[in-house]
């Protein structure tokens, strides 16, 4: 004979129940949710405060920036297509809850690496900030070259470029060229991933518009090389800087209005349930009082 | 007929003989100065008559239409001489100077001050404590330092002398 088959229904004990919630649970609810939006208020002051600070600190930084890359430009160095060897320097900061500006760098260096690994390149990165760490080091952990903490906290000095810098070249990585990848900043509301050029030693020297330039031995080409290459870090340090308070600021005051909706819902659920409870407890008086 | 052609003639030989004076060169007398340090922006596209600056391979004055350059700064005075004649100092700690074909130039320091922002007094204290410590150590990297200390030090003294 056969068995039968018994389909055991099998009902949980502990199932999900869906009571009406007590008013203990959206007393709390609503306690912590308040608590949340003080938070998320007070961060999107001193957002707002480093904000201000990095604005002003980024219009000097600019006017440097643009002035170290304008060699670059008027001299129209490019990178020769055939180099092997290339350096992505990727500026992000240690803290988070600042919308997409980490993993916007994160994307376009990883969507890099692909492409040059791809095509038989080599490539190595440097992490500027602990969140891009995280966000390169299980899936690129063989191309991080060298990992920067303590970003972000205070604002970025020329000391700290200068930092960056030397450690890059002391690591001894011959790169052929380059790009930092960093949040341009345009306005409070919106930042632009973009990638500011790196050049070689050599792409200068035998660029060949270089010609026209007077009196130049390499112990000269290779300090100027340095310092352009701190005042790269610095400028785009500045800028990522001010894109992340700003977009740090914007993410907490959408927080803040999201918990100030969530407060609104609660609120009403809390009244309609303060009155459910009291003519409930009217309904129970009454009938008792009319069983007698 | 023959007349029109004679005219033609005629005419090309004149156009031949017209000569014009040579184009100035691109940018003209304008020198486009772009003077910044990290935290400070003192000149921005500004156009000055000449600039003098301290490179390591001695100090030179750059006027409109300097040939190209790019040099690398030493501690010292840089002086702007602006278009009407005034002039204005700043001591540098080290930099860059990049003179562009179209007349533009670059000079970035990694620190500048005004010179009344300066005190002899205690540069002049730094460069003795520097001395006698560049006597105490041997350690190739700590002599670096201390030999760039005297150097920007005595610099600021002789700056302000």
């Amino acid at each position: 004979m056969f068995a039968r088959t018994s389909a055991v229904v099998f009902l949980p004990q502990c199932g999900q129940v869906r009571t009406m919630a007590t008013l203990k649970d959206i007393t709390l609810r609503l306690k912590s949710v308040k608590n949340i939006q003080k938070i998320t208020k007070s961060m999107k002051m001193v957002a707002a405060a480093k904000y201000a600070r990095a604005e002003r600190a980024l219009k000097p930084a600019r006017v440097y920036g643009t002035g170290s890359l304008a060699l670059y430009e008027k001299a129209e160095i490019k990178a020769p297509e055939d180099k092997t060897k290339h350096l992505l320097i990727g500026v992000t900061s240690d803290r988070g809850l600042c919308g997409a500006i980490h993993t916007s760098v994160a994307k376009n260096i990883k969507l890099q690496i692909a492409n040059l690994t791809a095509s038989g390149k080599e490539v190595m990165v440097v992490n500027v900030g602990d969140k891009l760490r995280g966000l390169l080091h299980k899936t690129y952990g063989s191309h991080i070259l060298l990992n920067c903490k303590e970003v972000g906290r205070k604002p970025p000095t020329f000391t700290d470029a200068s930092n960056i810098a030397t450690e890059l070249i002391n690591s001894g990585y011959e790169y052929d060229t380059g790009s930092v990848i960093y949040n341009k900043f345009r306005s409070v509301i919106s930042y632009k991933t973009s990638e500011a050029p790196v050049f070689s030693i050599e792409t200068v020297a035998n660029a060949e518009t270089m010609g026209i330039y007077d009196d130049i031995d390499a112990d000269v080409l290779r300090n100027y090389q340095e310092f352009a290459l701190v005042n790269l870090i610095y400028f785009s340090l500045k800028e990522s800087s001010c894109s992340e308070q700003s977009a740090r600021m914007g993410s907490m005051d959408a927080a803040s209005k999201n918990a100030g909706e969530m407060i609104d819902k609660l609120t009403l659920t809390f009244n309609r349930t303060r009155q459910a409870v009291i003519t409930r407890e009217l309904i129970e008086i009454i009938s008792g009082a009319a069983a007698l | 007929m023959m007349a029109a052609r004679f005219l033609v003639r005629r005419a090309i030989p004149a156009l031949r003989q017209v000569r014009c004076y040579a184009d100035a060169p691109g940018g003209g007398s304008q020198m486009s100065f772009t003077f910044a340090s990290p935290t400070q922006v003192f000149f921005q596209n500004a156009s000055v008559r000449q600039v003098d600056v301290p490179t390591l391979t001695g100090a030179f004055g750059i006027l409109p239409a300097h040939v190209p350059t790019l040099q690398v700064l030493r501690p010292g005075v840089v002086t702007v001489f602006n278009d009407d004649g005034s002039s204005a100092k700043y001591f540098v700690s080290s930099g860059s100077i990049t003179v562009n074909a179209d007349s533009s130039v670059q000079l970035l320091a990694e620190e500048a001050v005004t010179l009344e922002n300066l005190d002899v007094a205690a540069a002049k204290a730094n460069l003795e404590k520097a001395q006698s410590e560049l006597l105490g150590v041997s350690d190739e990297a700590a002599r670096a330092e201390i030999q760039i200390s005297i150097d920007a030090n005595d610099a600021i003294v002789k700056a302000l002398e």
